[in-house]
């Protein structure tokens, strides 16, 4: 097997160094009842690598790939252009094949990096400080949660209506089982969100309010107010950015007053991959730093004066502190990381600003465009890169209709809020620079179709 | 020969000299290069991607553009590929030589896995798309999710957790489930040996359990009879890990497993070590609950520098109606995505969605590419090897370092030594710099607990015999350094991109991100 380099003759020589006659001597410590006398019955044997390479193209193809169609999806993950030498640089075996950096020594590269993307996503947050890190941005939303109960020792938290809904689920399961309390709402079909709401609802029991921006349905609002009428309760303002690249154009959390920036990562330079694996994003002020989850890399010097980075305030973490751990995470997501920060790289601020503004106008050319056809509505009149539609008809048999026409014309609200009526008629429509004024046309003409 | 060379260069026969005190202009010392950070080279104003036109468009942005600088360096292509190149070189990693890191499984990690997972089919398909355009990676998620239930002989997997302890924590959170579905509220410890993965305590913790230790028996395995003493009505189960972090086989695990359960408990299995029984064991024969499973460990895809992971969780038939959602279905020909809308109808116990998507799909496609290309058989030959590998190097140091486990028998894919014997002043620490001078990332150390100065390796499967021999050379030598109390190991590494590290300093003045240095008044 070409995985495997050992020859019968070197397995012979091993087992007589080791003293065993077999390799079952060396499984005797496993019950005999459990013992399996052979491979598996009922499973392949095995491949080479044409085979296999078959057998996955042809599943690969059963799949219609976002580029192989008019594509306005988004809600939470995006389809942006990302330069071919990220995926070269991500694919260096010592990046690739390298494990966490806890020899430093040798794992100067992947410190280096993770310093960077922490200095990186600071700056982009708008935050003093950013670990390593998080699984994506749903896992990342609840540990901060759970940050700010450690950090003001309350436990209810207010999640706008504006929260991306499956990070609402995530959040809800995780509660069920810790016991902290959840204020929920759906959001509605309306120009604004829900600020003044949340304002309302904070109260001396607050531990955080956690707010999307820009929310689910792609408006924008100014945090500043939010975060003052939560602090003049001692509680701490969460914002959730799911579409980081808005940060080129809009305003950071942290210049608004966000305690904790949580976020997804994944539009910068990771791609679709049909969820995962993306990298989840966590920033903080510099004082709430030892109550942050996950890996933290820190400047130091090595014996000789130089300069050199080391994994540091381990003592927040597992494998140091065990249960008493701000979190249970280990391994996070520092190739994807790496992606980002390379594709942050390339683009610098000029770069990042000029892929907003592309993004923005191109989203704004579609809003008109497809606010002309008969039966649609443009909901939200702020927005990024992503807006609502308020159809004629309900929106989640639309977008299935327009998918067996090779169009994937967006996220229905009825996909994300089942059973919710008044949000029935909702789509998501997001447009990056890999939308083309062909394919809003074909959107825009397809709709009118299906809507007559 | 001297008549066609007309420049007059002469061949030399070179001569060694003394070349360490030897500083250089740039501080590199030839193909060791260091490399500044983006923030000292880059600049706002340069970016390595093109775009066209950027339309000076109108702005809906509710009057909140960005104004203030983001303070975002960039690099034009170029130099972008340099610096990271650059950077890189500064990294061991599995494709440059052996990483025997126990427990974490540096296996090599194939190239078809990457070349499957970049197919557009794969890469380019978003979350949320309609089920029916995206039938081929449903079909991806259920043939993984048949290969690791019949492996492990379980009853069903759940896919969604991102990575080991996401894992663990979807089998917590199902034990929970089970248990409070029986009205069993009371039940809110778990016992966790000492020698567990620092995760299974933290991940009982995060779920709102408490934790007591189990203690071991004389030859690091579970002890049955302290175990079986402490069962009671207040226990929810167990989390053990098997084979376990000492690199032994749990030979009680069915007995485990019977009085947990008689006892009205659950059975955890950190699966980080299923790599050593694939093929030869399923977890299921033993009554296990529920197990994590690395795909980056067992199932070879790549640990790039800490994630991402991918932990898929078996369940028993117990445990089964609670898993996390979404989960992939088949009915007649087609795959369906089973959602909190249609969970209701046949899923009324799962205790709900543990991240947003579907999993690390990513991962998935590597992990099945890895697995089809093993088969059954392959798969059995790998437990085999790294068994065969571990024992191998065990046997090979007995006499020059204290293997505190190894006269009760063999190990399985990692062998654990002790610092037992080494001089006042001299540890495992030293050991482990000493095999970076000698070009080889360390083993685990000082894990797990149970051991002193524990030395954890696990050479896996995909190293050769002259690779494990060249090995056991060097660590020997560097061990037997060790013992004599060279005093150049309490200095080594001496030939790394960099000394020893100052992590007290580190965390004493955190430093964890790049600050502009303080400008000159001057330029007022």
């Amino acid at each position: 097997m070409r995985y495997l380099p050992l020859t019968q003759p070197d397995r012979e020589a091993m087992l007589g160094v080791i003293g065993a006659s077999s390799i079952d001597d060396l499984f005797v410590d496993v019950p005999a009842s459990a013992v399996l006398d052979g491979p598996i019955a009922g499973l392949p044997m095995h491949a080479s690598e044409l085979a296999v390479e078959r057998h996955m193209t042809k599943l690969a193809a059963k799949n219609l790939a976002a580029g192989a169609a008019p594509f306005f999806l988004g809600a939470g993950a995006y389809r942006h252009h990302v330069p071919a030498s990220v995926d070269h640089i991500i694919q260096r075996g010592e990046f690739l094949t390298a494990y966490t950096p806890y020899q430093p020594e040798i794992a100067q590269g992947t410190l280096q990096m993770m310093f960077e993307f922490q200095s990186q996503i600071a700056r982009l947050l708008g935050c003093d400080v950013a670990n390593a890190s998080m699984y994506d941005g749903s896992t990342a939303c609840w540990e901060a949660i759970t940050m700010a109960r450690r950090v003001t020792k309350r436990g209810k938290a207010i999640l706008s209506g504006g929260l991306h809904p499956h990070y609402v689920s995530v959040a809800n399961t995780m509660a069920k089982f810790t016991g902290d309390q959840l204020v929920t709402a759906l959001p509605t079909l309306s120009p604004t969100p829900d600020t003044d709401d949340l304002i309302a609802q904070i109260d001396d029991d607050t531990s955080c309010v956690v707010v999307q921006y820009p929310d689910i349905l792609g408006r924008i609002a100014d945090l500043s107010k939010l975060a003052e009428a939560a602090h003049a309760k001692k509680a701490l303002l969460v914002a959730v950015v799911t579409e980081p690249v808005a940060l080129g154009a809009i305003k950071a959390p942290g210049e608004m007053g966000a305690d904790i920036v949580v976020g997804e990562g994944q539009s910068l330079g990771v791609g679709l991959q049909f969820g995962g694996p993306y990298v989840g994003l966590f920033a903080c002020s510099e004082k709430l730093v030892r109550q942050m989850p996950g890996r933290l890399c820190g400047e130091t010097v090595d014996a000789e004066g130089k300069r050199g980075y080391v994994l540091t305030l381990s003592t927040r973490e597992q494998h140091i502190r065990r249960e008493k751990a701000t979190s249970n995470i280990c391994t996070s997501s520092v190739l994807c990381a790496l992606a980002m920060s390379v594709h942050m790289t390339l683009l610098g601020e000029k770069g990042l600003r000029q892929l907003a503004a592309i993004n923005h106008a191109t989203a704004l050319a579609a809003a008109d465009r497809l606010a002309q056809v008969p039966g649609v509505e443009l909901v939200t009149p702020t927005f990024f890169n992503e807006f609502t539609l308020k159809l004629s008809k309900e929106a989640r048999p639309v977008v299935r209709t327009l998918a067996d026409k090779g169009i994937l014309a967006g996220v229905s609200l009825g996909r994300l809020y089942p059973g919710a009526d008044d949000l029935a008629n909702g789509l998501i429509v997001a447009v990056t620079e890999t939308t083309t004024s062909e394919d809003i046309e074909t959107l825009a003409s397809a709709l009118q179709e299906v809507l007559a | 020969m001297s008549t066609i060379n007309q420049s007059g260069w002469r061949p030399t026969t070179p001569e060694a000299g003394e070349a360490s005190d030897i500083s250089t202009f740039t501080g590199n010392r030839a193909l060791m290069l260091d490399e500044a950070l983006i923030f000292e080279i880059g600049s706002s104003e340069t970016t390595g991607v093109d775009f066209g036109e950027v339309p000076a468009a109108p702005s809906r942005l509710g009057g909140l553009e960005r104004s203030a600088e983001i303070g975002l360096p960039g690099l034009s292509e170029p130099e972008t590929v340099r610096h990271y190149t650059r950077l890189s070189r500064q990294n061991y990693a599995i494709d440059l030589g052996l990483f025997p890191l126990g427990s974490c499984t540096m296996k090599h990690n194939p190239r078809l896995n990457e070349r499957m997972a970049r197919l557009p089919g794969f890469a380019d398909i978003h979350p949320l798309a309609p089920v029916d355009t995206v039938q081929g990676a449903l079909e991806v998620i259920d043939q993984l999710a048949h290969w690791l239930i019949t492996l492990t002989g379980m009853q069903a997997v759940a896919m969604s957790p991102k990575a080991g302890a996401h894992g663990e924590l979807c089998g917590i959170l199902a034990i929970r489930s089970a248990l409070d579905a029986q009205g069993q509220q009371d039940r809110k410890i778990l016992l966790v040996p000492t020698s567990a993965h620092g995760t299974n305590p933290a991940t009982a913790a995060f779920a709102g359990f408490s934790v007591e230790d189990i203690p071991a028996t004389e030859d690091g395995r579970v002890d049955l009879e302290a175990l079986k003493a402490r069962l009671g009505p207040d226990i929810a189960g167990v989390m053990i890990t098997n084979p376990n972090t000492c690199g032994l086989f749990e030979r009680d695990m069915k007995a485990i497993s019977d009085a947990v359960h008689a006892a009205g408990g659950y059975v955890y299995c950190d699966g980080a070590n299923f790599n050593a029984i694939v093929g030869r064991v399923r977890p299921g024969d033993l009554g296990v609950d529920a197990m994590h499973i690395n795909l980056h460990k067992t199932f070879s895809t790549p640990h790039g520098g800490g994630g991402p992971g991918s932990g898929p969780v078996v369940l028993s038939a117990a445990l089964a109606p609670y898993a996390p959602l979404p989960f992939v279905e088949k009915q007649g020909d087609k795959f369906h995505l089973v959602e909190e809308e249609t969970a209701g109808e046949h899923h009324a116990g799962t205790f709900g969605r543990m991240t947003a998507f579907n999993g690390q799909m990513g991962m998935f496609t590597r992990a099945l590419t890895y697995i089809l290309s093993h088969g059954a058989d392959g798969l059995r030959q790998v437990a085999e090897d790294s068994v065969l590998n571990a024992n191998y190097i065990l046997r090979s140091m007995t006499d020059v370092l204290e293997a505190p486990f190894a006269k009760y028998g063999p190990c399985m894919h990692e062998a654990i030594f002790s610092d037992k014997g080494l001089p006042e002043g001299l540890s495992t620490i030293d050991i482990a710099k000493g095999l970076i001078d000698e070009g080889y990332h360390p083993m685990t150390v000082y894990f797990p607990l149970v051991v002193h100065g524990a030395m954890l390796v696990e050479p896996t499967e995909t190293e050769s015999k002259a690779t494990l021999d060249q090995f056991i050379g060097a660590f020997r030598s560097v061990a037997a350094r060790a013992k004599n109390g060279d005093p150049t190991i309490k200095t080594a590494p001496h030939f790394a991109p960099r000394r020893r590290l100052d992590e007290t300093l580190a965390a004493r003045k955190p430093v964890l991100a790049w600050k502009a240095p303080a400008k000159a008044e001057a330029a007022e």
